[in-house]
């Protein structure tokens, strides 16, 4: 097994400004937006976006929130290691909102879709828009494309891309495995 | 990962701690689910339940039903005085001629001791025990126990009394399984004749001076007389059993602490517990109907993931 180093901590820095940046550019002071981070992987990077707004970018009052959607997978019964559930944490309606679904890496495209019918039990979002910090081209099951993209990738199915996170693994940084 | 141990819920018996624990945490989640403006979840949409109900039942069978359709299954219901068990038709076969409708789980409640033991050897299908006679009711000490643990923080450590009818009383002997499990010091209390001979055995104490017992405790879960299981007088008057055993207002300002209560229901207010107890801000009853039913959805769908997906 290798691995490679794909972005240092340097790298994503850049990336998240610019992501940053492309998000206020649509939706202005966030009023009427909301972040949902795709649980579990996809809320440091919604944390993340979240602290650079405010701090780096003064944008006062923005929503965030995470989602689980393990019990929308379709994968139930399917995969020989059960799922375990996270924590939802949505504490406001999504009723004629923008919603911003943020996650680490687009792959299938699954995880987005249960992500679509699981907010609906929120309520009806004006529309929803997909962030993501690495989108893996060529492995799509379904018609499923991100918004705001920080680094495409072009991955064959043995290799792994793995996020780690300075709040989990004590540095950020994006690896491909190879298997 | 993790996943249950057993195959069944057929008693708290057969659970490790570690199953309770993945119970709880399963709970946490979809009582999240349970309190959003949509209440429901998709996962269960390919599997079919059946809830035979040999003995009657109100807030068990509703609290199954709804978890069963809050996680989207397929339910079917079943009462043994509409059936042909009257007929003189065997459990088994009972059970099977549903299952040939094609049904995942079965949730029973039955008058025998062991009813589901014997259905989990002999049909294929999950078997959750919702109250097998005097035996055990896994799903109310699941939730009595996750109910504890929300309103204290934990279970371990904590000295819970038991009042009531321990004798014909599924939910007392569940319950002291799951919570010495969990670490918990179990008590109980009530009149001799109504507390089984050889109770000592499971490593619960006895005590029959109920104001005594309260004092000791942190929580207190106080049971029915059931009188439709007795068939000799076991005690004096209901009266008399009030003014000994009956939890009011006045015993327990007269403690000096203050202890949570609880009932798995049905209630006789006035005999076990008066009103105002019942209703007070120290009893959380109306938490564990509600958490029934994220705990059975827990049950349900931690089985479920078990049953292996028919590829075409």
């Amino acid at each position: 097994m290798s691995k490679k180093t794909l972005l240092n901590a340097k790298d994503i820095e850049i990336i998240l400004h610019r992501l940053a940046c492309q998000l206020i550019e649509n939706h202005n002071d966030f009023s009427n937006t909301v972040l949902i981070g795709l649980q579990p992987r996809g809320s440091f990077l919604a944390k993340r976006l979240l602290s650079l707004l405010k701090n780096e970018y003064q944008i006062k009052e923005i929503q965030l929130g995470s989602l689980d959607i393990t019990f929308y997978r379709d994968d139930f019964r399917r995969r020989e290691i059960p799922l375990e559930a996270n924590k939802t944490e949505i504490d406001f309606l999504v009723e004629d909102k923008k919603v911003v679904f943020i996650d680490d890496v687009l792959f299938s495209g699954r995880s987005v879709r249960a992500a679509l019918t699981a907010i609906q039990s929120y309520g009806r979002p004006k529309n929803v828009e997909l962030l993501v910090l690495i989108d893996r081209r060529f492995s799509r099951d379904l018609p499923i494309q991100p918004n705001y993209r920080g680094r495409q990738v072009d991955a064959i199915n043995e290799e792994k891309v793995l996020v780690t996170w300075k709040e989990t693994h004590k540095k950020d940084a994006v690896y491909i495995e190879i298997t | 990962m993790k996943q249950l141990s057993v195959e069944h819920l057929l008693g708290i018996k057969y659970l490790k701690n570690t199953d309770i624990d993945l119970i709880f945490e399963t709970a946490d989640q979809f009582k999240e689910v349970i309190n959003r403006p949509i209440k429901k979840v998709p996962s269960l949409r390919d599997i079919t339940i059946a809830n035979l109900f040999f003995e009657n039942s109100t807030r068990t069978k509703l609290s199954f039903e709804l978890a069963e359709k809050r996680l989207s299954a397929d339910v079917i219901n079943f009462s043994a005085s509409q059936s042909s068990v009257k007929k003189g038709e065997t459990l088994i076969d009972t059970v099977n001629n549903i299952l040939a409708m094609k049904v995942d789980i079965v949730v029973m409640r039955h008058a025998s001791v062991g009813a589901g033991v014997f259905l989990s050897k002999h049909v294929d299908a999950k078997i959750i025990n919702a109250g097998d006679g005097t035996h055990e009711h896994p799903t109310q000490a699941l939730l009595d126990s996750y109910s504890i643990r929300e309103k204290l923080g934990r279970v371990k450590g904590k000295k819970i009394l038991i009042v009531g009818d321990i004798l014909h009383s599924r939910v007392a002997l569940s319950n002291i399984f799951a919570l010495q499990l969990q670490g918990a010091e179990v008590k109980v209390c009530g009149p001799t004749t109504l507390i089984p001979k050889y109770i000592t055995s499971l490593g619960v104490t006895v005590e029959t001076n109920l104001k005594k017992a309260l004092e000791w405790c942190d929580v207190a879960n106080v049971l029915r007389v059931q009188h439709e299981r007795m068939d000799i007088k076991y005690f004096p008057s209901t009266r008399e059993y009030t003014q000994l055993f009956g939890i009011n207002q006045e015993i327990l300002e007269g403690l000096n602490k203050k202890i949570v209560i609880m009932h798995p229901g049905p209630i006789n207010r006035g005999v076990e517990i008066t009103s105002d107890v019942a209703d007070s801000n120290s009893s959380i009853i109306l938490n564990q109907v509600e958490n029934g039913v994220a705990v059975r959805m827990a049950v349900i769908y931690l089985l479920a993931q078990q049953i292996k997906r028919e590829t075409l």
